[in-house]
């Protein structure tokens, strides 16, 4: 037991005295997450929107007017022919046009329909669906409260009952979770191990009568402590300057980061296990774990659309199931009965991750 | 009773032979030394008597203890000091101290008196960090870990490469002092002069022992008469010494050469006139003892001759 602690206070020293560590470790996590959380956003603001038509039609004027209106698009110039406006794009002065026909309102007195055309800057798809989405929705609503009917008639109304405003920080705020969690414990305790090898210290501790599972635990403690810390700063900031609400039990949710922290140490190891150089346990760390995780866990990237086989892939990836639990917990405030399959699934990967690289840890050089 | 008995040891990294048959019998309370050049297989033989690595065949025994079978008893018994310094940079002289004593179950109180002598040497600077030690101070500290826990047999891994000559002799100094308590110190070192600082040497060479017994031995057993040779100009001094009649061997040493001969075909004089009347400047030739070093390259001569004729 004295060995135990001796080992766990000279890993908490190297932390400690090694400026670099201590930044990945503690200062890294609350950047991540504010820079997700704000930064890094689906939504969209300030909408750049070219005019083209005839601004004497008095309903296109109306609708011109409400574009203008509202909160997140703008209109920034207003034109008579479409001919000008792949200039204003390539410019970056716009980022998109709504043009009116000839006689819009003639028509649509008469006909009971005109046409309306979008035109986008589609080099950026994801951002052009959605801007044409606002002003779809803008445009229909207009054309609707009138006392003439649309032909596309009202949209559909749309509540999402978890997350009304659609706010992206709800999807980020438990991907950046998975994420921070993965890669401080996994990479910070895989190095920290590797370190040992390449210094020839680990010759020493081999050579030492204690057994290599104390070793091992005492790696993993340190990391596991500054983890739990990291996870109280992420909850922390994340009601309190995200305002992403924790809906479930507490407790639950703090059971299921520590099993995924233990999920993350049993990667750490074995990448341990398996390197020999810092430099390599960096690579495996940094491609074969943080990339993944951040494609594959549905924190940016739907797992649904991907292709099967991709989907498959994304299963054998201890964040994803994670990541789903937290939603489930804070947004949703969901029971763990709802979530006894995802559990389960990362329970047995920590077994067999921790089971794995315990077996392989080697004895000797 | 020998400390450590090796019988037979084969390692191989791959197609390299890294050990082959190695056989050594080590007594208590010695110094013994193994002398050879880098990549000799010096360090995996330590690996394997701290029971580090596995040897591919054979086995051996430390204090009556099989290091394959029982490594973790022999863990407790033994210090390994390795040839990289290996302890942690950036922990204090006195933090790496205390870290090692509580690994090994024990304190640096109970054992001061072990280490008393080296570690009052270091003491002034134990709140400095490992790594901003001088060479001399870093080995100072990596012996101080390795004998904190009172062990009865020291592996010192090239424990003087890159230390400066003050240092180096301040060292032997202390392991003369170690042994004089009973421990058994086994030491590898490529530098030749070294050599005779052991009670006990053993030469090794492409992973063979080529020769063991004390310094004294071998040098006695050095079959040819030796010739030390100067002059000018020396490189082309040396190819035409190796070319002449009755020249065993020739190689150079520093400023001189040593010329291995066969006294019935030649001498001394007879040397000096073919010297002189091709044209070498400043001649000075004398008979010489043979150093371990003469020794060493004597028999890996003869051991490269031998593996060549039979291949």
């Amino acid at each position: 037991m004295k060995e135990f602690l001796s080992f766990t206070k000279k890993e908490f020293r190297h932390i400690f005295r090694d400026r670099r560590t201590i930044l990945i470790v503690l200062v890294m996590p609350v950047v991540q997450i504010i820079l997700f959380g704000f930064a890094i956003s689906t939504e969209i603001n300030n909408v750049r929107i070219d005019i083209v038509g005839d601004m004497t039609d008095p309903t296109v004027r109306k609708l011109v007017q409400r574009i203008d209106n509202n909160g997140y698009l703008e209109v920034k110039g207003i034109f008579t022919g479409t001919d000008v406006i792949s200039e204003r794009f390539r410019r970056n002065e716009s980022d998109m046009a709504v043009c009116f026909e000839d006689d819009f309102d003639k028509k649509l007195d008469k006909k009971g329909s005109a046409t309306v055309k979008l035109i986008g800057d589609g080099s950026d798809p994801n951002s052009a669906q959605i801007i044409a989405n606002y002003v779809t929705g803008v445009i229909s609503s207009g054309t609707g409260d009138g006392k003439k009917e649309t032909t596309a008639g009202s949209p559909l109304p749309v509540k999402y009952m978890y997350n009304p405003s659609m706010l992206s920080s709800y999807n980020f705020v438990p991907g950046v979770m998975g994420l921070i969690l993965t890669l401080i414990c996994s990479m910070m305790t895989a190095i920290s191990i590797v370190k040992e090898k390449e210094f020839g210290t680990m010759e020493l501790l081999l050579v030492s009568p204690v057994k290599p599972i104390w070793i091992i635990i005492s790696k993993a403690v340190p990391y596991f402590v500054l983890s739990t810390i990291n996870l109280v700063t992420i909850l922390l900031l994340s009601r309190f300057v995200m305002h992403v609400p924790i809906n479930g039990s507490l407790l639950l949710l703090s059971a299921v980061s520590l099993t995924f922290i233990l999920t993350s140490l049993g990667i750490g190891l074995l990448i341990s296990v398996i390197s020999s150089t810092q430099k390599t346990a960096l690579l495996i760390s940094g491609m074969g774990l943080t990339m993944p995780t951040m494609i594959f866990s549905g924190i940016i990237f739907p797992c649904e659309s991907m292709p099967e086989i991709l989907q498959w892939f994304s299963d054998i990836i201890p964040a994803k199931w994670y990541i789903i639990m937290v939603k489930k917990i804070m947004i949703e405030g969901a029971g763990f009965s709802f979530m006894i399959k995802e559990y389960t699934i990362l329970l047995l990967m920590t077994l067999l991750l921790l089971g794995t690289s315990i077996r392989l840890f080697k004895k000797r050089l | 009773m020998n400390a450590i008995e090796i019988r037979n040891i084969c390692k191989n990294y791959g197609d390299c032979k890294a050990l082959s048959d190695i056989t050594l019998d080590i007594s208590e309370g010695e110094i013994f030394g193994l002398i050879g050049p880098d990549g000799a297989g010096k360090t995996t033989l330590f690996r394997i008597l701290a029971t580090l690595l596995l040897p591919d065949g054979g086995n051996a025994s430390i204090n009556g203890t099989d290091v394959i079978k029982d490594y973790e008893k022999i863990r407790c018994s033994i210090g390994y000091m390795p040839g990289q310094f290996s302890l942690y940079q950036d922990l204090s002289v006195e933090e790496n101290l205390d870290f090692f004593a509580t690994v090994f179950g024990t304190t640096i109180k109970e054992n001061y008196d072990n280490i008393k002598e080296i570690y009052s040497q270091i003491e002034p600077f134990k709140d400095r960090r490992a790594g901003k030690l001088s060479g001399g101070m870093k080995q100072k500290l990596a012996l101080c870990c390795a004998l904190v826990h009172n062990p009865s047999i020291l592996f010192l891994d090239e424990p003087t490469t890159g230390v400066d000559a003050v240092s180096r002799k301040d060292f032997w100094n202390m392991l003369y002092r170690i042994r004089e308590s009973g421990v058994t110190i086994v030491v590898s070192t490529p530098y030749m002069d070294e050599a005779s600082k052991c009670d006990r040497i053993a030469l090794i060479q492409h992973g063979r022992i080529i020769e063991t017994g004390t310094p004294e031995q071998i040098k006695e057993s050095y079959p040819y008469t030796l010739l030390s040779v100067k002059g000018k100009p020396a490189y082309p001094m040396l190819r035409f010494l190796r070319r002449c009649p009755g020249i065993i061997s020739c190689f150079s040493f520093g400023s001189e050469h040593h010329a291995a001969i066969d006294p019935k075909t030649t001498d001394e004089r007879t040397l000096a006139g073919l010297l002189e009347s091709n044209g070498f400047k400043n001649c000075r030739i004398k008979e010489i003892k043979p150093t371990v070093e003469d020794c060493f390259m004597q028999l890996a001569g003869k051991v490269t001759d031998n593996t060549l004729r039979i291949k």
